[in-house]
């Protein structure tokens, strides 16, 4: 597996020359969100706002009401938490084609409380007018500002940033609001989004060579939610339905596909795995993932929850199909 | 400046039929933001009459029915900016940020002919689009302003907009002196500064009420000139009620900068019965005091 770096500085001045109306907004983080060669290629298209997010984001709705298109950058924590009302009232109400951008996405920073965006899928999810992006590798960082630009509307992206693997093939672009098919099955179904999807892999391969059939989904649109893939996978899904996220349980992917479920009559087990109704603090990705439940482990034991059967996996097990680290370029 | 010559006594005129036709509501409803209207009159009177350059409205003069959320399917509705005239490159831009003074901006609207005198009996009525507190949607209005400190940036970034494009048009925003406890507002003056706005132009009704009390004891904003010198803008006081000093504080010369103009006012000026009751952020005519205004109603 390939590991791209700085994917989205590339992939943000390729997208910049062909929309010459899309400008860049930065509350001191452009460096740290990959920005940095966008505001070197075009100065005069990058606009430093400060440490100072609400004014941003109103001021990026005067700019879209005259026809820019606006793209925030910063860490999604202060993209969402710390602007909710001005995100509702100058963006998400007038319906305005503002892009934020939200960098290191749930545990993915070992800047601890302040900067880990564990439940903007949940507060978002409830915005009208709004689309979220959750991207999962290096692929999905090069199709979703396109996604974004034809959307229209406010978007929010929850951004990978520096070292990201790219599991999808390159030629096969991120679609709006439709799953990614990573494996097809009967027994259980799937969904995994963002940092996860690489755990939900090294989880299945280990199912998979004890003969479990697994319909797995990679899911980077979080709204709309509305993909017939996900009704398909959850009613074909022989002892019930996993989902794993790198968010709160509560209002993000696993709500999402319990929503889908219960709407459409599908009375199966449901185990949601990621952040249990709880904070994180600051520590390395892969620690976080292991100390809060996050992660392949825990998954399997999710599948055998629902499953009934105890699939004598170990740790080490999954040593020998991980994966490499982020960091490791 | 608009095509249409306004001498001041015909804005003066005008700004009593605001606060007599808001005073009308009250009594006919039971309250309204009547300080507000007193406060504001020739402040927003004199910038539709005299200091916005803007073009003939494009909007219904009649009241219309809520024309709906904005949505990706409901994006061509009418706009209450509409009723400021055409968005040409030339023209001025008006925000208005202190949205509950929206009676206020409608009786202006209809003192120059830009909305009917009924469409004014649509006021706050159940499904109409001259709600109490305008949105987007509502005659005069540019946006959604209910949540303070927001359109100061809005404002500002269309500001910055028109520089980019080199559009001429100057962007003019309207507030209310509490509105400058919000810190967003605070973020948007050193950011229109360091963008060296010179088009923008900030209007505030320093009224010296909020919702609780006196501004000065609810939370001290003075001294604002200072304030607003030291965070890089050109700024103003001006008595509000006066009509010429309104007009002239418009060419206060502001290269590079943006400019703020104060604007030093009563809320109860032109009624002189509120004196009792002020500070008072919504007015609420008793039956007690009812005859009185009645009769000083009908002598305006």
């Amino acid at each position: 597996m390939k590991i791209e770096t700085n994917t989205h500085s590339k992939n943000i001045l390729r997208f910049a020359e062909k929309h010459p109306e899309v400008v860049v907004m930065s509350a001191d983080l452009g460096t740290s969100c990959e920005v940095k060669e966008f505001a070197k290629v075009y100065p005069d298209r990058y606009f430093s706002m400060g440490i100072a997010e609400q004014n941003m984001c109103s001021w990026a709705a005067g700019l879209a009401r005259e026809g820019f298109r606006p793209m925030l950058h910063t860490f999604g924590v202060f993209l969402y938490r710390r602007i909710l009302d001005q995100i509702e009232m100058s963006l998400a109400y007038p319906n305005l084609p503002v892009v934020l951008i939200g960098f290191v996405p749930g545990i993915t920073t070992p800047g601890g409380v302040s900067h880990q965006s564990t439940n903007d899928i949940g507060v978002l999810r409830t915005v009208p007018n709004m689309a979220i992006f959750d991207i999962g590798d290096a692929t999905e960082i090069e199709g979703v500002l396109d996604i974004a630009y034809n959307f229209n509307g406010p978007v929010y992206i929850r951004m990978l940033r520096k070292d990201v693997p790219r599991f999808f093939p390159a030629n096969e672009p991120m679609q709006f609001n439709r799953a990614r098919i990573l494996s097809e099955g009967t027994d259980i179904a799937l969904l995994s989004s963002s940092v996860c999807t690489e755990e939900a892999m090294r989880a299945t391969a280990a199912l998979k060579a004890k003969g479990l059939s697994i319909q797995h989904l990679h899911v980077s649109t979080l709204k709309p939610f509305t993909d017939p893939q996900v009704v398909e996978a959850c009613e074909k899904a022989k002892y019930g339905v996993i989902t794993i996220e790198n968010h709160t349980v509560i209002g993000g992917l696993g709500t999402a596909v319990a929503e889908v479920m219960a709407e459409n009559g599908i009375g199966k087990k449901l185990v949601k795995v990621g952040l249990q109704d709880t904070y994180a603090h600051g520590a390395s990705k892969m620690y976080l993932l292991r100390k809060y439940g996050m992660d392949a482990m825990t998954l399997i034991k999710g599948v055998e929850k629902l499953t009934g059967e105890n699939f004598g996996i170990e740790e080490h097990d999954l040593e020998e199909i991980r994966f490499e680290d982020f960091t490791t370029v | 400046m608009s095509d249409i010559k306004y001498s001041n006594e015909q804005i003066a005129r005008a700004a009593t039929n605001i606060r007599k036709q808001i005073l009308g509501i009250a009594l006919e409803r039971g309250g309204c933001y009547l300080t507000q209207a007193c406060s504001s009159a020739e402040i927003v009177a004199t910038l539709y009459m005299d200091i916005l350059n803007i073009g003939p409205s494009l909007g219904n003069p009649e009241a219309q029915p809520f024309p709906g959320v904005p949505s990706p399917d409901n994006m061509d509705y009418p706009k209450g900016s509409l009723y400021n005239g055409a968005h040409d490159p030339d023209k001025d831009r008006f925000f208005v940020s202190c949205c509950h003074y929206a009676s206020v901006i409608y009786c202006a609207l209809a003192e120059c002919g830009r909305i009917s005198h009924s469409a004014l009996k649509k006021f706050n009525v159940d499904g109409w689009n001259m709600e109490m507190i305008g949105a987007e949607h509502s005659p005069g209005f540019e946006n959604t302003a209910g949540s303070l400190g927001q359109t100061v940036s809005i404002a500002a970034g269309t500001a910055h907009a028109y520089k980019l494009k080199g559009c001429t048009g100057k962007i003019y925003c309207m507030l209310s002196d509490g509105e400058l406890e919000e810190g967003q507002a605070w973020e948007c003056f050193q950011a229109a500064a360091f963008y060296k706005l010179d088009n923008f132009v900030i209007y505030v009704d320093v009224n010296g009420q909020q919702v609780e009390g006196w501004t000065k004891d609810v939370m001290n904003i003075e001294p604002m000139i200072e304030r607003m010198k030291a965070f890089g803008w050109e700024a103003v006081e001006v008595n509000g009620h006066d009509i010429d000093a309104l007009k002239a504080a418009a060419k206060t010369p502001h290269e590079g900068k943006p400019l703020m103009i104060l604007c030093k006012t009563s809320p109860a000026q032109g009624i002189p019965l509120l004196e009792k009751m002020i500070p008072k952020h919504f007015v609420t005519i008793t039956e007690a005091d009812r005859a009185e205004f009645k009769k000083f109603y009908d002598e305006m």
